[in-house]
């Protein structure tokens, strides 16, 4: 390695310029065992990105006019310099598509290259999450088939009619993953074989779940036959495949939104490892680049002057403060696991007898393939980072007066505030928890969801416009049920309204 | 291996199919938002977009989601003051320095009654501004009326003009009259050719026969050297003819009331009115001419500047300004060659006696020339006798309407009454 020769470090970009980057970014990062996907690396204009912003970062995506609207917005800011554009946007697909945008400096393209197209790259490869809950072979695929088929959907029933289920869908995509249960992998070919058999299927499924009139021996076990036999979490799914009145094309635009909704839902869940993955690995790949002679010093300097902005964190009362920085709580875990794992302190060998010591590369790769961010911060979270970000958890209850600070970075708090930030980023305690309760199958098929508030924080004021999304889906009564921690059931609201 | 890709060239406009979803969908607003926007709009600005301005609830894209109250544990980073235990004052409205939960865009949809304004182009404009619209009348001229041709390719021919020969076609002719009035002699040369061979082959020594062969052989192709390479019928000419098409050209005559009773107020009505006119005719025709003709007793021909912004006094006269109008059109917009639309503004103010002179010209030398003409009377009195004059004629032509507009928010609806599609 001693052997490198310099690589220009002019400004300006050129196609030899970033293979010759690319070459050197790689041969770092296999050194440091990142397994990734093969990438395949775009060049777009800042319209382009603007694109692909606008369709929440799918390469492909069927047309909705709620993209128009986040793109109108997008190039506003944009435009009035209200907002820069991100350096890079990824795809978990295979091969790993990562696009570059080309007002980017030459250091801006090896960073975006060492964050997106190995750090990225990698995370989307190993982490449990994404292995088995996200198919990255096929997702491209199965984007142009959405795309193929809601635009035949709309040459054959109308634009009105399919925006009105994609409105809909759209509103209860959150409620349309399984949290729990493992999907099926999809893939295209599969899906275009299967689903004209599916159409027939379900819809004759359909009309018999519906049948009224069952012969006479068979009624009492009908009547005690409870629907859904357990609450279903999925909402989208459980319309989908039980709501009486939908046409067969009209459910698989809802899977098509379901299927999406997955594919995106084990991102949400791991931000802080993800991007903090990525950012520790532009870091310490280009800083590896720096002590190996690649890369000049005007080089690291920029680089450096990037890295500091994506990492930093204001503090609580800043006017920029808005909430912890994904990117700098996970980089600064990261690196501290590599601290904590080449100079222990006293401390780190009694929190983290296991990895103190230990070989931090190894330790760094069983953290990124095994943990999403609520698991990952009450594992790795340690005083040394409580005390450097100067954490501190506060209580903010409606019934009294007052916020109140439980616990700070001191030896009392810190098993606390590690406790408290986890389950900040536990999904489930942040989007309300609704569940199909039941369905009428006998007198006026409506259907009762139930919302079960997480420490009697309630439902927002949208839910009344939510009811009536169900409702048009459903197409028969929707009910709304809060059911509080005593049990108690309270009635929040019904589509149609009733008459009081 | 990676790949990469430039993809700097591919369609730029992604997202213009979403974009014009977002528009379809919210039509309804940002047509009312159009139709403000007309009375606002400096007048002499007819080549930029518009900045559209609309209501955010009519966006939100609604979501179940957590709301105030309950109880909530949070972290912040940053402590420099805070022991465990104590209380902090709940910051005022907002969510202030709470919400840490590093979620990103956490949509504000939903509340609040933000408007949203984005800029659409200035044919998303007009086409938002024109839509329902249509020239009346067009359907009632004939092809036949319209005498501007256009000159199209037709084939080819075999006279014409030097420069319009077409080479390949002509060479091409060429060679087949060759090929065709060499054929015989060829092959009979072949003949003769495989004969003397054969002779010379069998015996060397020249014999009369293969004199005479050689004799033959060599007027053969004199013959054929004779046939000319181009003669004058093998000449291709490309064909042209021309072709009767509908005019794309239109003339529109601005006729304004300059008299003391018209304020910079008035005239700035009807000029607006001028600029939609103007502005729904481009969309139709290529060429658009405007002429036009201010008056008070006298008529008088004016370019732009004057026309909306010199002052005159004295009497009215409506009839000079027809005849003028009349005068210019016969002189240099031929009926059959434009199409000729009128728009008069006035007060309403015409000396008594000449009324019944206006509803002769008009009935009688203009409207048999013209597409369409609007009559537009801008005032807050009562109509006078030139109102009464017209309506009558406006009933009895379809191409001539009147209308009454009494501040600038009528201009658009008049407008869109006076084009208003008719259903068939």
């Amino acid at each position: 390695m001693s052997s490198n020769k310099l690589l220009d470090d002019g400004s300006d970009w050129t196609f030899e310029k970033l293979d010759s980057y690319h070459q050197q970014i790689k041969i770092v990062a296999q050194r440091y065992r990142l397994d990734t996907y093969p990438n395949q690396i775009e060049i777009i204009t800042s319209e382009q990105m603007m694109d692909a912003y606008s369709s929440v970062g799918m390469p492909i995506g069927y047309s909705h006019w709620s993209y128009g609207k986040k793109f109108i917005q997008t190039q506003q800011g944009y435009n009035r310099g209200q907002m820069g554009l991100a350096y890079e946007i990824v795809i978990n697909s295979n091969p790993c598509i990562a696009y570059l945008m080309e007002e980017n400096t030459m250091t801006m393209q090896a960073l975006v290259i060492a964050h997106a197209c190995y750090g990225h790259n990698s995370f989307f490869k190993n982490n449990y999450l994404f292995t088995t809950w996200t198919d990255a072979d096929s997702i491209i695929d199965y984007l142009v088939f959405a795309k193929k088929f809601i635009s035949d959907c709309e040459e054959k029933h109308g634009i009105a009619a399919v925006e009105n289920i994609l409105d809909s869908c759209h509103a209860l995509m959150n409620l349309g993953v399984d949290r729990y249960k493992r999907p099926s992998k999809i893939s295209m070919h599969e899906e275009l074989l299967r689903q004209q058999e599916r159409e027939q299927y379900l819809q004759s499924q359909v009309n018999d779940l519906w049948r009224t009139v069952p012969k006479s021996d068979d009624l009492d076990s009908l009547i005690k036959q409870r629907i859904p036999s357990e609450p279903q979490e999925n909402i989208l799914y459980f319309i989908e495949k039980n709501a009486p009145l939908l046409k067969s094309w009209q459910r698989e635009v809802i899977r098509i939104v379901r299927k999406i909704s997955q594919y995106f839902y084990p991102q949400k869940q791991t931000q802080v490892m993800n991007e903090g993955w990525a950012t520790f690995w532009h870091y310490t790949i280009l800083n590896t680049l720096y002590d190996d002679g690649v890369v000049s010093e005007k080089f690291i300097l920029e680089f450096l002057h990037h890295h500091t902005n994506v990492v930093y964190q204001p503090p609580y009362h800043s006017q920029y403060y808005n909430g912890i920085n994904p990117y700098a709580l996970g980089f600064a875990m990261f690196s501290d696991i590599r601290r904590i794992c080449e100079q222990p302190t006293p401390e780190d060998r009694q929190w983290f007898p296991d990895i103190a010591g230990s070989d931090w590369l190894d330790t760094l790769h069983f953290a990124c393939k095994n943990f999403k961010d609520e698991s990952f911060i009450s594992q790795y979270l340690s005083p040394h980072l409580m005390r450097q970000m100067k954490l501190f958890s506060v209580t903010d209850d409606a019934a009294k007066d007052h916020i109140l600070v439980d616990s700070i970075h001191n030896e009392m708090g810190y098993r606390q505030i590690r406790d408290n930030l986890a389950k900040q980023y536990n999904l489930s305690n942040l989007e309300p928890n609704i569940q199909v309760y039941d369905v009428q199958i006998e007198g006026d098929r409506s259907i009762t969801l139930r919302y079960y508030p997480h420490q009697s924080i309630p439902l927002a004021k949208s839910s009344d416009e939510m009811l009536k999304h169900l409702h048009r889906l459903w197409g028969f009564e929707v009910k709304l049920e809060q059911v509080d921690d005593a049990g108690e059931v309270e009635m929040l609201g019904t589509c149609p309204k009733r008459k009081a | 291996m990676a790949h990469f890709i430039d993809r700097r060239l591919n369609g730029k406009n992604k997202s213009s199919v979403n974009r014009q979803r977002f528009i379809r969908r919210n039509k309804a607003q940002i047509k009312k938002a159009v139709g403000d926007a007309i009375t606002s709009r400096s007048v002499t600005d007819v080549e930029t977009g518009e900045q559209i301005v609309i209501p955010r609830k009519d966006l939100s894209e609604p979501f179940f989601h957590q709301g105030k109250g309950g109880k909530r544990e949070q972290v912040h980073p940053g402590n420099d003051k805070f022991q465990p235990g104590d209380k902090i004052e709940r910051p005022p409205e907002g969510n202030g320095s709470g919400h840490g939960s590093g979620q990103g865009n956490a949509s504000d949809s939903g509340e609040g009654n933000d408007e949203f304004s984005f800029e659409i182009s200035r044919d998303e404009y007009l086409d938002l501004l024109f839509e329902d619209l249509e020239l009346p009348n067009l359907e009632q001229k004939e092809v036949s009326n319209i005498t501007e041709t256009k000159v199209v390719r037709a084939g080819f021919s075999s006279v014409g003009l030097p420069n319009n020969i077409n080479i390949v076609r002509s060479l091409r002719k060429s060679q087949a009259r060759r090929i065709a009035m060499t054929g015989s002699k060829r092959r009979e040369l072949r003949v003769l050719e495989e004969r003397i061979s054969n002779l010379l082959a069998s015996n060397a020594s020249p014999t009369p026969e293969i004199e005479q062969l050689r004799k033959d052989i060599a007027h053969l192709k004199q013959q054929i050297k004779k046939v000319p390479f181009i003669d004058d019928f093998d000449i291709q000419y490309n064909n042209y003819v021309s072709f009767p098409c509908p005019s794309s050209r239109a003339v529109m005559f601005c006729l304004m009331d300059v008299s003391g009773s018209m304020d910079q107020a008035t005239k700035d009505i009807a000029k607006r009115f001028y600029i939609l006119l103007y502005l729904f005719l481009s969309r139709t025709y290529k060429t658009i001419e405007v002429v036009y003709i201010r008056h008070h007793t006298q008529a008088k021909e004016v370019d732009e500047q004057e026309f909306f912004y010199s002052q005159e006094t004295g009497g009215t006269i409506v009839s000079s300004a027809l005849k003028l109008m009349h005068n210019i059109q016969q002189a240099r917009y031929p009926a059959s060659q434009w199409n000729v639309y009128g728009a008069q503004a006035s007060d309403g103010d015409n000396w008594a006696d000449d009324t019944p002179l206006c509803h002769k010209l008009l009935a009688e030398n203009i409207l048999p020339n013209s597409r369409y003409f609007s009559y537009i009377e801008i005032t807050n009195r009562a109509h006078q006798s030139l109102w009464d004059a017209y309506q009558e004629l406006s009933e009895q032509k379809s191409q001539f309407a009147i209308k009454h507009i009494k501040e600038v928010s009528d201009i658009y609806p008049v407008f869109r009454q006076l084009f208003e599609k008719k259903l068939a």
